[in-house]
Protein backbone atom coordinates (compact mmCIF):
# COMPACT_ATOMS: atom_id res chain seq x y z
CA UNK A 1 0.00 0.00 0.00
CA UNK A 2 1.77 3.40 -0.92
CA UNK A 3 -0.06 7.10 -0.18
CA UNK A 4 0.21 9.28 -2.88
CA UNK A 5 2.20 12.21 -3.68
CA UNK A 6 1.94 15.24 -1.85
CA UNK A 7 0.75 18.19 -4.25
CA UNK A 8 3.71 20.33 -4.86
CA UNK A 9 1.68 23.38 -4.51
CA UNK A 10 -0.48 22.72 -1.56
CA UNK A 11 -2.26 25.40 -0.98
CA UNK A 12 -4.04 25.70 2.54
CA UNK A 13 -7.95 25.77 2.66
CA UNK A 14 -9.40 29.14 4.86
CA UNK A 15 -10.34 27.07 7.54
CA UNK A 16 -6.71 25.80 7.92
CA UNK A 17 -5.15 29.61 7.75
CA UNK A 18 -8.19 30.51 10.45
CA UNK A 19 -6.72 27.02 12.57
CA UNK A 20 -3.04 28.35 12.44
CA UNK A 21 -3.78 31.64 13.14
CA UNK A 22 -5.62 30.70 16.06
CA UNK A 23 -3.00 28.39 17.07
CA UNK A 24 -0.12 31.02 16.44
CA UNK A 25 -2.10 33.10 19.36
CA UNK A 26 -2.23 30.39 21.68
CA UNK A 27 1.80 29.95 21.19
CA UNK A 28 2.11 33.62 22.22
CA UNK A 29 0.02 33.29 25.42
CA UNK A 30 1.54 29.95 26.36
CA UNK A 31 5.31 31.64 25.37
CA UNK A 32 4.36 34.66 28.20
CA UNK A 33 3.25 32.23 30.52
CA UNK A 34 6.49 30.13 30.59
CA UNK A 35 8.60 33.67 30.49
CA UNK A 36 6.36 34.97 33.59
CA UNK A 37 6.78 31.31 35.22
CA UNK A 38 10.66 31.83 35.17
CA UNK A 39 10.23 35.55 36.79
CA UNK A 40 8.55 33.58 39.64
CA UNK A 41 11.00 30.46 39.84
CA UNK A 42 14.01 32.90 40.46
CA UNK A 43 11.59 35.20 42.89
CA UNK A 44 10.55 31.97 44.77
CA UNK A 45 13.88 30.83 45.48
CA UNK A 46 14.98 33.45 47.19
CA UNK A 47 12.13 33.58 49.76
CA UNK A 48 12.65 31.94 53.13
CA UNK A 49 9.63 29.58 53.67
CA UNK A 50 11.19 28.68 56.77
CA UNK A 51 12.81 25.09 55.17
CA UNK A 52 14.60 24.91 52.09
CA UNK A 53 12.31 21.44 51.36
CA UNK A 54 9.23 24.20 50.78
CA UNK A 55 11.66 25.73 48.03
CA UNK A 56 12.12 22.78 46.23
CA UNK A 57 8.87 21.47 46.53
CA UNK A 58 7.82 25.46 44.75
CA UNK A 59 10.09 25.05 42.39
CA UNK A 60 9.23 21.63 40.95
CA UNK A 61 5.55 23.04 41.21
CA UNK A 62 6.31 26.25 38.91
CA UNK A 63 8.55 23.64 36.96
CA UNK A 64 6.09 20.78 36.52
CA UNK A 65 3.23 23.91 35.64
CA UNK A 66 5.70 25.14 32.81
CA UNK A 67 6.51 21.42 31.16
CA UNK A 68 2.55 20.97 31.32
CA UNK A 69 2.38 24.32 28.94
CA UNK A 70 5.40 23.06 26.36
CA UNK A 71 3.95 19.43 26.53
CA UNK A 72 0.10 20.39 26.21
CA UNK A 73 0.60 23.04 23.85
CA UNK A 74 3.90 23.02 21.88
CA UNK A 75 4.11 19.01 21.69
CA UNK A 76 0.22 19.00 21.04
CA UNK A 77 -0.42 16.56 23.61
CA UNK A 78 -3.90 18.07 24.71
CA UNK A 79 -4.93 16.63 21.57
CA UNK A 80 -2.94 13.91 20.78
CA UNK A 81 -3.46 10.28 19.01
CA UNK A 82 -4.16 7.31 21.22
CA UNK A 83 -1.08 5.36 19.84
CA UNK A 84 1.10 8.52 21.58
CA UNK A 85 -0.91 8.57 24.71
CA UNK A 86 -0.14 5.10 24.74
CA UNK A 87 3.62 5.03 24.51
CA UNK A 88 3.36 7.63 26.53
CA UNK A 89 1.88 6.02 29.30
CA UNK A 90 4.39 3.16 29.01
CA UNK A 91 7.27 5.81 29.41
CA UNK A 92 5.17 7.34 32.09
CA UNK A 93 5.19 3.92 33.72
CA UNK A 94 8.66 3.21 33.77
CA UNK A 95 10.14 6.71 34.99
CA UNK A 96 7.20 6.43 37.96
CA UNK A 97 8.79 3.35 38.84
CA UNK A 98 12.62 4.40 38.39
CA UNK A 99 11.76 7.39 40.68
CA UNK A 100 10.08 4.81 43.01
CA UNK A 101 13.65 2.98 43.10
CA UNK A 102 15.22 5.81 44.05
CA UNK A 103 13.52 7.23 46.82
CA UNK A 104 12.93 3.26 47.63
CA UNK A 105 16.84 3.47 48.02
CA UNK A 106 16.96 6.35 50.64
CA UNK A 107 14.70 4.33 53.03
CA UNK A 108 16.53 2.44 55.96
CA UNK A 109 16.93 -0.88 55.84
CA UNK A 110 16.11 -0.95 51.75
CA UNK A 111 18.79 -3.51 49.83
CA UNK A 112 19.38 -0.97 47.35
CA UNK A 113 20.36 1.76 50.90
CA UNK A 114 23.32 4.33 50.16
CA UNK A 115 25.64 4.82 53.15
CA UNK B 1 10.40 0.28 -3.20
CA UNK B 2 8.58 3.12 -1.75
CA UNK B 3 8.12 3.46 2.01
CA UNK B 4 4.76 3.73 3.13
CA UNK B 5 3.16 6.56 5.75
CA UNK B 6 6.30 8.82 5.36
CA UNK B 7 4.40 11.67 4.32
CA UNK B 8 0.47 10.82 4.69
CA UNK B 9 -0.97 9.26 8.31
CA UNK B 10 -1.87 5.27 8.58
CA UNK B 11 -6.02 5.02 8.81
CA UNK B 12 -5.27 3.02 11.17
CA UNK B 13 -2.95 5.22 13.81
CA UNK B 14 -3.50 8.25 11.96
CA UNK B 15 0.18 9.09 12.49
CA UNK B 16 3.29 9.12 9.63
CA UNK B 17 6.14 7.44 10.69
CA UNK B 18 8.53 10.18 11.46
CA UNK B 19 5.87 10.97 13.97
CA UNK B 20 6.04 7.84 15.44
CA UNK B 21 9.73 7.36 15.16
CA UNK B 22 9.95 10.56 17.30
CA UNK B 23 7.93 9.72 20.21
CA UNK B 24 9.86 6.39 20.63
CA UNK B 25 12.96 8.39 20.36
CA UNK B 26 12.01 10.99 23.08
CA UNK B 27 10.55 8.41 25.37
CA UNK B 28 14.13 6.58 25.66
CA UNK B 29 15.29 10.17 26.58
CA UNK B 30 13.04 10.67 28.91
CA UNK B 31 14.30 7.39 30.55
CA UNK B 32 18.25 8.83 29.74
CA UNK B 33 17.16 12.27 31.41
CA UNK B 34 15.22 10.40 33.88
CA UNK B 35 18.57 8.36 35.01
CA UNK B 36 20.64 11.26 35.74
CA UNK B 37 18.21 13.01 38.35
CA UNK B 38 17.97 9.99 39.46
CA UNK B 39 21.73 10.18 40.25
CA UNK B 40 20.93 13.71 41.18
CA UNK B 41 18.40 13.34 43.78
CA UNK B 42 20.44 10.37 45.76
CA UNK B 43 23.97 12.39 45.57
CA UNK B 44 21.77 15.42 47.09
CA UNK B 45 20.30 13.86 49.57
CA UNK B 46 23.03 12.20 50.57
CA UNK B 47 25.19 15.12 50.61
CA UNK B 48 26.98 15.92 54.03
CA UNK B 49 25.84 19.09 55.59
CA UNK B 50 27.40 22.17 54.37
CA UNK B 51 29.01 20.64 50.83
CA UNK B 52 25.87 21.33 48.58
CA UNK B 53 26.01 25.02 47.01
CA UNK B 54 23.20 26.97 46.89
CA UNK B 55 23.00 29.83 44.10
CA UNK B 56 26.93 29.23 43.20
CA UNK B 57 25.98 29.43 40.00
CA UNK B 58 25.21 32.54 37.94
CA UNK B 59 21.44 33.14 38.36
CA UNK B 60 20.81 35.73 35.87
CA UNK B 61 22.84 34.35 33.28
CA UNK B 62 20.90 30.78 33.95
CA UNK B 63 17.35 32.76 33.96
CA UNK B 64 18.29 34.35 31.06
CA UNK B 65 19.09 30.87 29.28
CA UNK B 66 15.71 29.69 30.01
CA UNK B 67 13.75 32.89 28.62
CA UNK B 68 16.23 32.12 24.92
CA UNK B 69 15.04 28.34 25.05
CA UNK B 70 11.77 29.55 25.54
CA UNK B 71 11.25 32.47 23.02
CA UNK B 72 12.82 30.04 20.77
CA UNK B 73 10.19 27.19 21.21
CA UNK B 74 8.07 30.00 20.53
CA UNK B 75 9.54 30.21 16.92
CA UNK B 76 9.86 26.83 16.62
CA UNK B 77 5.94 26.72 16.95
CA UNK B 78 5.33 29.66 14.45
CA UNK B 79 7.57 28.75 11.87
CA UNK B 80 5.54 25.33 12.08
CA UNK B 81 2.40 26.94 11.53
CA UNK B 82 3.49 29.47 9.26
CA UNK B 83 4.08 26.36 6.87
CA UNK B 84 0.78 25.18 7.51
CA UNK B 85 -0.32 28.68 6.52
CA UNK B 86 1.95 28.55 3.16
CA UNK B 87 4.16 31.17 4.51
CA UNK B 88 7.54 29.99 3.36
CA UNK B 89 9.24 33.31 3.93
CA UNK B 90 8.07 33.82 7.37
CA UNK B 91 8.95 30.48 8.39
CA UNK B 92 12.65 31.41 7.38
CA UNK B 93 12.36 34.40 9.77
CA UNK B 94 11.01 32.38 12.36
CA UNK B 95 13.57 29.05 12.09
CA UNK B 96 16.07 31.48 11.86
CA UNK B 97 15.37 33.02 15.20
CA UNK B 98 15.63 29.37 16.78
CA UNK B 99 18.59 28.50 15.15
CA UNK B 100 20.02 32.67 16.50
CA UNK B 101 18.61 31.46 19.85
CA UNK B 102 20.31 27.89 20.20
CA UNK B 103 23.72 29.64 19.30
CA UNK B 104 22.56 32.40 21.98
CA UNK B 105 22.23 29.32 24.21
CA UNK B 106 25.45 27.91 23.51
CA UNK B 107 27.34 30.80 24.16
CA UNK B 108 26.36 31.69 27.17
CA UNK B 109 26.43 28.65 28.35
CA UNK B 110 30.22 27.97 27.17
CA UNK B 111 30.57 31.49 29.29
CA UNK B 112 29.25 29.83 31.91
CA UNK B 113 31.64 26.63 32.02
CA UNK B 114 34.83 29.31 31.05
CA UNK B 115 33.81 30.84 34.16
CA UNK B 116 34.17 27.66 36.29
CA UNK B 117 37.40 26.22 34.89
CA UNK B 118 38.72 30.10 35.60
CA UNK B 119 37.22 29.97 39.41
CA UNK B 120 40.05 28.19 41.90
CA UNK B 121 39.91 27.37 45.44
CA UNK B 122 43.28 27.26 47.32
CA UNK B 123 43.62 25.72 50.78
CA UNK B 124 46.13 27.60 52.40
CA UNK B 125 48.65 26.22 55.21
CA UNK B 126 47.29 28.23 58.02
CA UNK B 127 43.57 26.04 57.39
CA UNK B 128 42.21 28.85 55.60
CA UNK B 129 40.61 28.73 51.93
CA UNK B 130 41.05 31.30 49.03
CA UNK B 131 38.38 31.80 46.76
CA UNK B 132 38.44 33.28 43.43
CA UNK B 133 39.09 33.74 39.77
CA UNK B 134 42.74 33.01 38.90
CA UNK B 135 44.55 36.27 37.02
CA UNK B 136 46.64 33.81 34.64
CA UNK B 137 48.51 36.13 33.20
CA UNK B 138 50.10 36.95 36.45
CA UNK B 139 49.86 33.36 38.08
CA UNK B 140 53.47 32.39 37.80
CA UNK B 141 55.20 28.88 39.28
CA UNK B 142 56.07 30.68 42.46
CA UNK B 143 52.90 33.28 42.92
CA UNK B 144 49.03 32.34 42.41
CA UNK B 145 47.03 35.72 41.78
CA UNK B 146 43.52 36.24 42.08
CA UNK B 147 41.61 38.72 40.33
CA UNK B 148 38.93 38.58 43.29
CA UNK B 149 38.68 36.26 46.07
CA UNK B 150 37.49 35.96 49.22
CA UNK B 151 39.34 34.14 52.13
CA UNK B 152 37.13 31.89 54.86
CA UNK B 153 37.98 29.48 57.78
CA UNK B 154 35.39 27.28 57.20
CA UNK B 155 35.09 24.98 53.51
CA UNK B 156 31.37 25.06 53.49
CA UNK B 157 31.36 29.55 53.49
CA UNK B 158 32.26 28.69 50.30
CA UNK B 159 29.02 26.89 49.24
CA UNK B 160 27.33 30.58 49.26
CA UNK B 161 28.19 33.72 46.96
CA UNK B 162 29.98 35.76 48.37
CA UNK B 163 29.21 39.87 48.40
CA UNK B 164 30.93 41.36 45.95
CA UNK B 165 32.16 44.09 48.49
CA UNK B 166 34.32 41.40 50.08
CA UNK B 167 36.19 40.28 47.37
CA UNK B 168 39.49 41.92 46.61
CA UNK B 169 42.92 41.12 44.39
CA UNK B 170 44.98 38.56 46.20
CA UNK B 171 48.39 36.51 45.76
CA UNK B 172 49.64 33.73 47.42
CA UNK B 173 53.24 32.89 47.11
CA UNK B 174 53.28 28.75 45.98
CA UNK B 175 54.98 27.98 49.93
CA UNK B 176 51.94 29.19 51.72
CA UNK B 177 50.20 27.06 49.68
CA UNK B 178 49.15 23.06 51.19
CA UNK B 179 50.90 20.68 49.50
CA UNK B 180 48.55 17.69 48.25
CA UNK B 181 48.25 14.34 50.15
CA UNK B 182 49.57 12.51 47.76
CA UNK B 183 52.73 14.59 47.41
CA UNK B 184 51.65 15.40 43.44
CA UNK B 185 51.74 19.47 43.50
CA UNK B 186 49.80 21.86 45.50
CA UNK B 187 45.77 21.80 47.04
CA UNK B 188 44.97 24.25 44.16
CA UNK B 189 41.52 23.10 42.25
CA UNK B 190 39.34 24.60 39.64
CA UNK B 191 35.46 24.18 39.74
CA UNK B 192 35.60 21.57 37.13
CA UNK B 193 33.88 18.52 37.18
CA UNK B 194 36.17 17.07 39.59
CA UNK B 195 35.82 19.79 42.05
CA UNK B 196 32.96 18.42 43.93
CA UNK B 197 30.34 15.54 43.73
CA UNK B 198 27.70 18.81 42.91
CA UNK B 199 29.74 20.05 39.84
CA UNK B 200 30.28 16.24 38.89
CA UNK B 201 26.55 15.95 38.03
CA UNK B 202 25.77 19.62 37.28
CA UNK B 203 28.74 19.28 33.93
CA UNK B 204 27.24 15.76 32.97
CA UNK B 205 23.97 17.22 33.18
CA UNK B 206 24.18 20.20 31.30
CA UNK B 207 26.64 18.72 28.97
CA UNK B 208 24.23 16.00 28.08
CA UNK B 209 21.77 18.94 27.68
CA UNK B 210 24.16 20.74 26.04
CA UNK B 211 24.78 18.68 23.09
CA UNK B 212 20.87 17.64 22.78
CA UNK B 213 21.10 21.88 21.76
CA UNK B 214 23.96 21.77 19.51
CA UNK B 215 22.33 18.38 17.65
CA UNK B 216 18.96 19.99 17.21
CA UNK B 217 19.85 23.11 15.92
CA UNK B 218 22.33 21.52 13.69
CA UNK B 219 19.33 19.22 11.84
CA UNK B 220 17.16 22.78 12.49
CA UNK B 221 19.74 24.80 10.22
CA UNK B 222 20.08 21.73 7.68
CA UNK B 223 16.55 21.74 6.72
CA UNK B 224 16.35 25.85 7.16
CA UNK B 225 19.21 25.72 4.76
CA UNK B 226 20.40 22.90 2.16
CA UNK B 227 17.34 21.02 2.51
CA UNK B 228 15.07 24.07 1.99
CA UNK B 229 14.51 23.08 -1.48
CA UNK B 230 11.87 20.26 -0.69
CA UNK B 231 9.46 22.64 -0.08
CA UNK B 232 8.95 22.95 -3.52
CA UNK B 233 9.00 19.57 -4.49
CA UNK B 234 7.04 18.11 -1.63
CA UNK B 235 5.69 21.08 0.86
CA UNK B 236 3.68 18.61 3.37
CA UNK B 237 7.05 16.07 3.71
CA UNK B 238 8.70 19.25 4.32
CA UNK B 239 6.00 20.71 6.88
CA UNK B 240 6.42 17.27 8.70
CA UNK B 241 10.06 17.56 8.91
CA UNK B 242 9.79 21.14 10.70
CA UNK B 243 6.99 19.17 13.29
CA UNK B 244 9.58 16.30 13.94
CA UNK B 245 12.23 18.50 14.76
CA UNK B 246 10.03 21.09 17.04
CA UNK B 247 9.17 18.23 19.05
CA UNK B 248 12.57 17.08 19.32
CA UNK B 249 13.34 20.94 20.53
CA UNK B 250 10.50 21.13 22.72
CA UNK B 251 11.54 18.41 24.72
CA UNK B 252 15.19 19.96 24.34
CA UNK B 253 13.36 23.08 26.43
CA UNK B 254 11.39 21.09 28.74
CA UNK B 255 14.73 19.36 30.70
CA UNK B 256 16.08 22.79 30.49
CA UNK B 257 13.29 23.75 32.41
CA UNK B 258 13.71 21.05 35.47
CA UNK B 259 17.09 21.78 35.09
CA UNK B 260 17.36 25.19 35.77
CA UNK B 261 15.35 25.32 39.00
CA UNK B 262 16.96 22.22 40.34
CA UNK B 263 20.55 23.09 39.62
CA UNK B 264 20.97 26.73 39.77
CA UNK B 265 18.18 27.75 42.37
CA UNK B 266 17.58 25.06 45.01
Amino acid sequence: MHETAATPSAVPDAHSVEEAKRHMRTYAIVGVALIIGTILTVWASYINFGSREINIVAALLIASTKGFLVAGFFMHLISEKRLIYSLLGCTVFFFAALMYLTVLSMQKGSIVHIQ
Amino acid sequence: MEIPYAVKARPDTGLYNAKVGIWLFLASEVMLFGALFSSYILLRVNAEPGTWPLHLLNVPLGATNTVVLIISSVTVVFGWASLKMNKFSSYKIFQGITILCALTFLSIKSFEYRDKFNHYEVQLKNGAFADGHIDRAKTTKDLFVFEKARVVADPSELMSPPEESHLTAMQFPMAEIKDRADGKGKEIENYGPWHSTYFAIYFVLTGLHALHVLGGALVIAVIWGPLAKLWKTDPERYTNRIEVTGLFWHFVDLIWIFLFPVLYLT
